[in-house]
């Protein structure tokens, strides 16, 4: 039932709107809205007790083990909520003044000095507001290095064929062309095939290291100078930095720019898709370009710094100054981890996911790089049951569902067919894993006796599988009251 | 170990059943000589929570509460105490994008709602999911206009000097890569809005788009029905940016002149999301259907299950990088879905006589504050045009000076206009919402008295 189906005409809620009526005295009737928006007509309880029940309808890591790779569904501590909506945060106004603000500051200036050193980067900016956005200010910033030197022949952006989507759709948003860089058998880019690429039009190469494959780019410093010989800059997508927190540092294999997912690595909410947090860190020739405000502090007080300080920024990302709240977050979950727990954090993420890689291959699974460590996340892939047993990748994600674990991600990477990308996370216990596993071996059963009720799955969720076709053919995206 | 949870049993246990003798081992495809310099040397070590706990209340702390006149973009609202109390329940709070639609049914239908809700306040067809926050939406609307309009062969797009400074600049950083060109409109320095018949040098040239802010970045209400309808006859589509609480007394872009805005966009902030020093809020896009394949961003649909019982999907993939890579609409993948989550549970409890209640507050409060601080010596009114519920007052005294005494006085005046507008030097933008009473603004009366006082 839809909220909108709980309304009825002047239902209202006194106490959550100013008591008296004011009139609206000063605005001419032309420029007043005529008939009242479609908004819900319901009391305070039915409207808490529509969304708690909507909540009980989605699986989260508070109630579910997430395997979700590439995402990094790790516990999101209370404590960094609790705390960063202490009243005196939330209610702090973006242009309260500096004298007002060091309390805020002090906590973004140490957040960015801590990034930068886990990253090995020159300098952070903490304006990003998710993955996408720190991928374009990197991008930005490569083109306005090579502008800056007048070098403009430079059009191309290199891509891996494996790489998430945001990354070639980033380089078309900074007016580049992309060009794709197969894999080779192992999972490593392919190094004939870049060196064949580079040149002249190379403005520079988006990698994600390790790789959406699962798998460490063992010649990493090779690539940085092939690229870097070539006249191209190297940009880090931060999207599996867990798997190497504290293990390695991305300034150290050569990047020049970085974007980091603090909703991913440092635990941010995932909030049902968003928000997130995608602070850039540059090498020192990028230093100039990166985008603005970014925390200063002179010994005795913080400031931001905008234009007037940074001539040659590329500008501006959001209003203000980001997501602050999240940063906020991101910075408590620091704090709690601090040196050893940022340290242990690729460890254990590692450890779990080599554990489970070990025991599903055992139990019947196939490995899209059986000869490769697993990082923080490992590649199973379905091909064989698909050809013999007419059994998907979507098939078994589906009926994880219905054991009570979230589905890892299916069909990405794309170059792998019929895969699931699992990423365990370093906060779940060996039970929970050695649970998943039981469930992977009940499915694999099912797949050879009782096919039928792995295609059909799930069967215990509030939905059956969705007409995803007619959703997009007979668009239904917004309720109607005459319906 | 700070959220880890293995024992050294399960260790052994583990590094036994994947083959290695030592967590290191499992490193060992990663050179050496880059695992040799990994140590962080500068961060401290970890925190207990009790001790975090302390310092980030002194933190909070320190800042004061100041009583908040400024707007200029974030605006100090009610929020119920629900709205954040169910948002960050862990199965909103911890659950991921929904892509596995039977396991996020809840946030599934949660979007839809939203995406009604905003579209009948916008007036318009369909909204998508939420983009990172009002400016960067305005960017997105930007580059979808130059994309959905087809008739137009040129990459120019007219932006009035009344939108909000900082959403021009941010649109300036996103767009200008791709060959956009941004005019800039002045503005009528007497009355504050872009006056219609300024528009008329460009009317042979070929223009993609038109941006209209309603209200604009000075509180003042501008010509929209005009604006709207002179892009029309000139090939151009019209991108509406407004703030949602407004549109529950001002006319929806939708109905704006002949045929209504194209594209609509905006702050979702003033929805239920605190100040929090400029985020996370939400930017929201609606369009007309004829656009929605040009719309960036996650929208949902409703359709049906197996066995023909109504459920939610995530519709139109087709427009987004993970399927469309380097073709798709625009890069974003995260969005602000918590805050969406707030705002939707906002909207509910306020629902339209609540919304409205609060719109009328904010307009009469201003309209109160403009009177008493305008009854003080040598501070005058600024544009003589309706305003909806901010004001720009010219004071006698340079602006960062009586910022900083309000400041110390416990009092956050509002927003230096000069910064951006070097005509308007001793000009401040003001707001009064419905969270203040009589006793505030007369509190601010009083001490901007105080400081304007002739020593």
């Amino acid at each position: 039932m839809l909220i909108f189906e709980h309304s009825h005409p002047a239902r209202r809620n006194p106490s959550q709107a100013p008591q008296d009526k004011a009139e609206i005295k000063a605005i001419p009737e032309k420029f007043r809205r005529k008939k009242r928006p479609l908004l819900p007509e319901v009391s305070e309880l039915q409207a808490v007790r529509h969304y708690t029940r909507l909540s009980q309808k989605n699986f989260s890591i508070d109630t579910h083990f997430y395997p979700l790779g590439s995402c990094t569904m790790k516990y999101n501590p209370r404590a960094c909520n609790k705390l960063a909506m202490l009243p005196g945060f939330l209610a702090r106004h973006p242009h309260a003044p500096e004298s007002l603000s060091q309390g805020f500051l002090a906590c973004m200036y140490e957040l960015q000095e801590m990034l930068k050193e886990v990253t090995g980067m020159k300098g952070v900016s903490l304006t990003p507001m998710a993955g996408a956005q720190g991928e374009f200010a990197g991008v930005a910033m490569i083109r306005a290095y090579h502008d800056a030197r007048n070098d403009v022949q430079r059009t191309e952006i290199l891509v891996p064929s494996a790489a998430h989507g945001t990354n070639p759709a980033t380089a078309v948003m900074c007016g580049y062309t992309v060009r794709e860089i197969p894999t080779d058998a192992q999972g490593d880019v392919d190094i004939e095939a870049l060196k064949s690429a580079v040149g002249p039009h190379t403005a520079g190469i988006m990698l994600t290291n390790p790789s959406t494959l699962g798998v460490f780019e063992r010649r990493i410093m090779e690539i940085a100078q092939i690229v870097h010989e070539a006249g191209g800059l190297l940009y880090y997508d931060g999207a599996n930095l867990n798997a190497i927190l504290g293990k390695v540092k991305p300034g150290d294999m050569g990047f020049d720019v970085i974007h980091m997912n603090l909703h991913k690595t440092f635990s941010t909410p995932h909030g049902g898709g968003g928000p997130g947090a995608g602070p850039v860190g540059v090498s020192e020739r990028l230093l100039p370009f990166m985008p603005v405000p970014i925390v200063d502090y002179d010994g005795k007080a913080y400031r931001l710094l905008t234009e007037s300080a940074r001539p040659q920024t590329i500008g501006r990302l959001s209003a203000f100054a980001g997501n602050a709240g999240v940063l906020l977050r991101a910075y408590i979950y620091a704090r709690l981890l601090g040196s050893e727990g940022m340290h242990r954090v690729a460890e254990f993420a590692t450890l779990n996911a080599n554990y489970l890689m070990a025991r599903l291959a055992h139990s019947g699974y196939d490995l899209a790089f059986p000869e490769r460590r697993a990082t923080h996340e490992f590649i199973v892939t379905l091909k064989r049951q698909a050809k013999e047993l007419g059994i998907t990748a979507m098939d078994v994600a589906k009926r994880l569902l219905d054991l009570g674990y979230h589905a890892p991600t299916t069909y990405f990477p794309l170059l792998v067919p019929e895969c699931l990308l699992i990423e365990p996370s370093e906060t779940e216990a060996k039970e929970e894993l050695d649970r998943f596993i039981t469930a992977m071996q009940q499915i694999l059963t099912e797949a050879q006796t009782t096919p039928e009720i792995v295609k059909a799955a799930p069967h215990t969720l509030p939905v059956r599988r969705l007409d995803d076709v007619k959703a997009a053919r007979e668009l239904d995206l917004a309720w109607k009251s005459s319906r | 170990m700070p959220f880890i949870p293995h024992t050294e049993d399960d260790i052994q246990h583990m590094l036994a059943a994947i083959g290695a003798t030592g967590i290191e081992d499992l490193f060992d495809e990663i050179p050496e000589a880059l695992r040799a310099t990994a140590a962080l040397k500068s961060i401290p070590p970890g925190m207990s929570e009790m001790d975090i706990t302390r310092l980030m209340m002194q933190r909070a702390e320190e800042d004061g509460r100041p009583l908040c006149f400024a707007g200029a973009g974030a605006y100090d609202h009610h929020i119920p105490a629900a709205v954040w109390e169910i948002a960050t329940r862990g199965e909103f709070y911890s659950s991921y994008t929904p892509y596995q639609a039977e396991a996020s049914q809840g946030t599934l239908q949660l979007l839809y709602e939203y995406q009604t809700m905003m579209a009948s306040l916008t007036g318009m067809d369909v909204s998508n999911a939420s983009l990172y926050d009002g400016a960067s939406a305005l960017a997105e609307a930007v580059l979808m206009a130059v994309r959905a309009n087809r008739k137009s062969q040129s990459r120019r797009v007219l932006m009035p000097g009344t939108v909000h400074p900082a959403y021009r600049k941010v649109v300036r950083a996103i767009v200008t890569m791709q060959n956009i060109e941004l005019i800039e409109l002045p503005y009528c320095t007497e009355c504050g809005h872009t006056v219609p018949e300024s528009l008329e040098r460009y009317s042979g040239g070929d223009i993609a788009a038109l941006v209209i802010p309603q209200p604009n970045f000075f509180g003042v209400l501008e010509e929209v029905d005009t604006l709207t309808d002179w892009a029309h006859r000139h090939g151009a589509l019209v991108i509406g940016v407004v703030n949602p609480v407004s549109l529950a007394v001002l006319t929806p872009p939708g109905e704006w002149g002949e045929n209504g805005a194209d594209i609509v966009c905006g702050e979702g902030q003033p929805l239920g999301a605190p100040l929090s020093s400029g985020g996370p809020y939400f930017g929201f896009m609606c369009c007309k259907m004829e656009h929605v394949r040009q719309m960036p961003g996650r929208i949902v649909g409703r359709t049906v299950d197996l066995d023909g019982k109504p459920g939610f999907t995530l519709t139109l993939q087709a427009r987004e990088q993970h399927i469309r890579r380097s073709k798709a609409t625009s890069n974003i993948c995260t969005n602000q879905g918590l805050v969406v989550t707030a705002a939707t549970i906002h909207m509910a409890l306020l629902g339209p006589d609540g919304l409205e209640r609060v719109a009328a507050a904010c307009h009469a409060n201003t309209l109160a504050l403009v009177e008493v601080l305008t009854a003080i010596d040598g501070v005058t009114k600024l544009f003589d045009r309706p305003l909806f519920h901010e004001a720009v007052l010219q004071l006698p005294r340079p602006v960062d000076e009586v910022l900083d005494e309000l400041a110390e006085r416990g009092l956050l005046g509002g927003y230096k206009l000069g910064g951006d507008y070097p005509e308007l030097s001793n000009a401040l933008l003001v707001c009064a919402t419905e969270t203040k009473n009589a006793a505030d603004i007369e509190l601010f009366a009083k001490h901007l008295r105080d400081i304007l006082k002739p020593q």
